[in-house]
């Protein structure tokens, strides 16, 4: 005989105090693991989208970041006359020539200062980056000391807005357009004529060449042929590959730190489960020993109790993934490691992640009351009925 | 006290639930115990900074450099006793995962400037002497198991190419909070390569590191400097040492915000599943509070014995959780390497663990004595459990 | 012959329970006395306010009106800690369930009133071992109630009911849970506290034979009280 579902139910409901603080712990666990997965794809999403598989990055060899790379102006020009760059239909070969450096702006909303990219381009650079849209003012005019701002750079930093103009390397720069490139690093970017940033950085050198390939399936035999240059010093990666290297670090350090640490607290909200449930258990052995006495197997009682510590644990699990979710509705700003500079990312939140965050819940709720489930199954029908 | 006796015996009523219910606590405080370390960790370079250092830098930003040409303005500077100057090399030892901060200093007056960095003379001299050399904290020489004499190589990525060095000596530091797991060699082998190779960026640092002869004038000679450098080809932008590690901490506050909000988190779990417990246990002794009160024990009697019982498994779960702490925080610091240097439970930490539980104790225990003191004695003692 | 003087005085009492909305009398200006000394029974059928009755005598719930006099002390106007301290001195209870504390020992559960009390430990002890040589005890001090059968624990709860030689002995279905033999026994108990001790004892029960023990037997129904029936049994 089955015990019917609705037994469960009615019993979860009878100790609804007991009931809501051990799902609400269990939901705050969930919370916490959501987010962090969230957190971490979001960041690894925003990258690499960033990048294009069609494109290519070319940067000095062992440099870690287009900031600490350097490439001279002739090794440039000999990456320039490759023959499997793409010739778009300007009839011009797409290929930039780029310099990015970090400067220190002071934050929207607070005194503390934070290292924003700024990218020399030149005339292909927009065409490359299909992601990026100007959505209000225009371009900047080669060979002046004009700039657009990526949109997240001017909610997030002071005077970096259409018609403001900003400081640095002695000069005022006129933000003349602002540009949103999504969720993608560059909506964290400055853009600017890379001759002229070149001049007032006295930064004689680029830092990388981007092109797009006239075939994204030649991608290898393009690299073996700039790495294998005596003349050059170079290596080249896709450009989706290159964006996704510089959130590794920081996407693991996250995912560490912040699993190791829903371990620790999922031991506690199991815990918790545990003495919720053997409490139930104690408090209905004369049920218990009834329901035996009346012909219930061993096995119906133990999963009736399984499916109530499951049902604990899908609560907690439902509720902790709803609230998980309005962190979307946030964006975080910080330092990624590897490239020194600020990036805006959103938490992302996928079927993938939603599963698995239920299926962390069911199986705190499975461990949490097996022990109980197998102590009311095992009780002496005898005894069970002999108690108060 | 017979009392006390009934306090601790009703703790040890339901022996597997006290115990679940106390382990709880333990994990709850070690989580947090160690999430504040990890706080304190990421400021380790603030706690470990001194007020009469200052730093100097290129006012854009810090990935631009300062001639070394600036190193006898600043020194002329009122209030300037020492300058020292370096470059964050950023150098690979073997794989990426192998992370650790690497420096290129003007060895003697970097030396000067940071006496918590403790040599033996003769590791001193050694270093001093031979160019090629370098010296490391003891932790990071104890992590790969370098010992003097050792050459050790570098894989350039700012500087690009593989340096050699050899270890001429380890240092220990004099402070708790003091780095010891930091690599430094010789900014002129540094600068002698780069002539050879890249003579553009010769004779450029990366900072300047200056001593002032007094911590309360250091504000004004971090002006005084800057002002020197106004409307130079670089500018300058000088700050004390600790506000320059603020920097650093600062670009990973969202991050910080979001543990020290976790750690909140973590109190209000275990008070969940405390107060559970406690409403739980209360709930089963309403008859037998009543009969105390049929007795003519008053309220302050049962609150005292629903109170003390909950604070008793709430302070036995702490001093279990900061016990735990200790050990599980070594476990961590080795996990993460040298990207916290310095990873110490610290003695606030430990107070703070004890006031959460205390508070943890005493709200787990407010509603079950509410209710206790609700019921009137005759409703107590007629519902039998 | 003068009147023998009244321990207990009840005027006009009367008490409803309250169920949300809903209002259930249970009892209805009760008026009697209770002289010292004696030993009455209440008895009625179950919902007939017997218990409640009993409650209001012993100090642990509240009348909606009326008053109730013990030893000349007006408990009804008793503010509640005043109350507690009352009945600490001047009641002992004998409950149906026992209500020991299950993690003391039978000499702690005696033990316990004598907490409140400025006394030594010393001779919160001697209380203690003289109460339970009353009730024939004494070899069994430090049992825990679980390994004492149900009419010993009985006889703890009585030990622990006039160590403070309290004024009123108040008994809530004392033999309720108890089989024949052990019934007669406590029954024999409580007779001999009051034949022995003159203490004025006061009990609920719904069995006759334990009824039979008592001077004055009344009898209650839908809460209201029938006039009292003195019995034949000295």
């Amino acid at each position: 005989m089955k015990i019917p579902f609705s037994y469960n139910l009615r019993n979860l409901w009878s100790r609804r105090l007991t009931t809501i603080l051990t799902a609400s712990g269990m939901a705050l666990v969930v919370f916490v693991f959501t987010t962090i997965l969230m957190l971490a794809h979001g960041l690894q999403k925003t990258l690499v989208e960033t990048g294009s598989p069609e494109n290519v990055v070319v940067i000095r060899k062992a440099a870690a970041s287009e900031v600490q790379s350097g490439v001279e102006r002739y090794q440039a020009s000999v990456v320039e006359t490759d023959r499997d760059i793409l010739v778009g239909a300007d009839g011009q070969r797409m290929l930039a020539k780029e310099l990015v450096v970090l400067i220190s702006l002071p934050k929207e909303g607070s005194d503390k200062q934070s290292n924003v990219v700024i990218r020399g381009i030149s005339g292909q650079s927009l065409r490359l980056r299909d992601q990026v849209k100007l959505i209000k003012g225009r371009m900047p005019r080669p060979g002046s000391t004009e700039i657009i701002t990526g949109a997240s750079v001017t909610k997030r930093f002071k005077g970096a807005d259409l018609g403001d103009t900003l400081r640095f390397g002695m000069r005022g720069w006129q933000v003349v357009g602002v540009f949103d490139a999504g969720n993608t690093g560059f909506s964290s970017e400055i853009w600017g004529d890379a001759d002229q940033l070149m001049q007032a950085f006295r930064r004689p050198v680029y830092s990388s060449i981007i092109f797009r390939l006239r075939d994204p399936a030649g991608f290898n035999a393009v690299k073996e042929r700039i790495e294998s240059d005596p003349r050059l010093t170079l290596e080249a990666k896709r450009e989706t590959r290159y964006y996704l290297d510089q959130s590794e670090m920081m996407a693991k350090f996250l995912r560490i730190l912040g699993l190791s640490l829903t371990s620790i607290f999922s031991l506690g909200a199991i815990i918790g489960a545990m003495i919720t449930m053997y409490a139930a258990v104690a408090n209905r052995i004369g049920e218990i020993g009834t329901m035996r006495a009346l012909g219930f197997r061993r096995m119906s009682i133990l999963s009736a109790f399984l499916i109530e510590s499951l049902m604990l644990g899908l609560a907690g699990g439902l509720a902790g993934l709803f609230f998980a979710s309005f962190m979307q509705l946030f964006t975080i700003s910080t330092v990624n490691f590897q490239t020194f500079s600020e990036l805006a990312f959103q938490f992302a939140l996928t079927l993938d992640i939603s599963w698995k965050a239920i299926a962390f819940s069911l199986i705190m709720g499975l461990v949490g009351g097996i022990l109980p489930a197998i102590r009311a199954a095992h009780m002496k029908i005898v005894d069970a009925l002999r108690a108060k | 006290m017979l009392l006390l006796k009934i306090l601790f015996k009703n703790a040890l009523r339901h022996k597997l639930r006290t115990g679940l219910t106390i382990l709880s606590i333990a994990i709850a405080m070690l989580a947090f115990g160690l999430l504040r370390t990890v706080i304190d960790a990421w400021h380790a370079g603030v706690e470990a900074s001194s007020a009469s250092r200052l730093v100097t830098r290129n006012s854009i930003s810090i990935i631009f450099p300062l001639p070394l040409s600036y190193k006898d303005k600043i020194r002329q500077v009122e209030g300037v006793s020492t300058v020292s100057y370096g470059n964050w090399f950023g150098g690979i030892y073997i794989d990426e995962k192998n992370f650790f901060a690497n420096f290129a200093v003007e060895p003697k007056t970097y030396l000067d400037l940071y006496p918590e960095y403790v040599l033996r003379p003769e590791e001193q001299n050694g270093f001093l002497r031979d160019r090629k050399s370098f010296i490391a904290g003891r932790k990071l020489a104890a992590k790969y198991g370098w010992k003097i004499g050792d050459v050790i190589t570098l894989k350039g990525t700012i500087f690009p190419g593989n340096w050699e060095f050899v270890l001429r000596g380890i240092y220990r530091g004099r402070y708790n909070s003091t780095d010891e797991s930091q690599f430094l060699f010789h900014w002129d082998y540094l600068n002698e390569m780069m002539k050879k190779t890249a003579p553009g960026r010769a004779d450029q640092v990366g900072f300047y590191m200056i001593g002032t002869k007094n911590p309360d004038i250091s504000t004004q000679v971090a002006l005084s400097i800057d002002r020197a450098f106004q409307n130079s080809l670089a500018e300058t932008l000088t700050e004390t040492e600790k506000a320059f590690q603020m920097g650093f901490v600062s670009m990973s506050d969202a991050i910080i915000t979001a543990i020290q909000l976790v750690s909140f988190v973590v109190i209000v779990i275990i008070l969940a599943v405390v107060a559970n417990t406690m409403a739980m246990t209360g709930r089963e002794r309403t008859a037998e509070y009543s009969t105390f009160k049929a007795l003519g024990f008053g309220t302050g009697h049962i609150a005292g014995l629903i109170f003390g019982e909950s604070l008793t498994i709430t302070m036995a779960g702490c001093i279990a959780g900061m016990i735990a702490t200790f050990p599980a925080a070594a476990a961590f610091a080795k996990a993460m390497g040298t990207f916290f240097p310095v990873f110490n439970v610290d003695a606030d930490t430990l107070y703070l663990d004890i006031a959460f539980s205390l508070i943890v104790g005493l709200l787990a225990a407010v509603v079950p004595t509410y209710r206790s003191l609700k019921t009137g004695i005759a409703d107590g003692l007629r519902t039998v459990e | 012959m003068e009147n023998p003087p009244a321990i207990v005085e009840i005027r006009d009492l009367s008490k409803a329970y309250y169920r949300g909305s809903q209002v259930v009398p249970v009892l209805h200006d009760i008026s009697f006395d209770i002289i010292e000394g004696e030993f009455l029974a209440l008895m009625g059928p179950s919902g007939s306010g017997k218990s409640t009755l009993l409650n209001l005598i012993a100090g642990i719930d509240e009348p909606d009106s009326g008053t109730i006099k013990v030893g000349g002390v007006d408990i009804t106007a008793l503010p509640e800690t005043e109350l507690a301290r009352w009945r600490a001195v001047h009641v002992g209870f004998i409950f149906q369930f026992y209500n020991l504390i299950p993690v003391l020992t039978a000499f702690e559960n005696v033990e316990l009133p004598l907490i409140l009390t400025p006394l030594t430990r010393k001779e919160r002890k001697e209380h203690v071992e003289m109460a339970l040589r009353v009730v024939s005890l004494t070899d069994r001090m430090d049992h825990y109630p679980g390994q004492l059968s149900g009419g010993q624990q009985q006889r703890v709860a009585i030990a622990r009911a006039i160590v403070t030689d309290p004024t009123i002995l108040v008994a809530d279905e004392p033999t309720g849970d108890l089989d024949r033999v052990s019934a007669e026994e406590i029954m024999d108990l409580i007779d001999r506290l009051n034949h022995e001790s003159g203490k004025t004892i006061i009990m609920v029960t719904h069995d006759p034979r334990a009824a039979r023990k008592a001077h004055v037997v009344r009898h209650l129904d839908k809460g209201y009280l029938n006039d009292a029936s003195p019995q034949d049994t000295l």
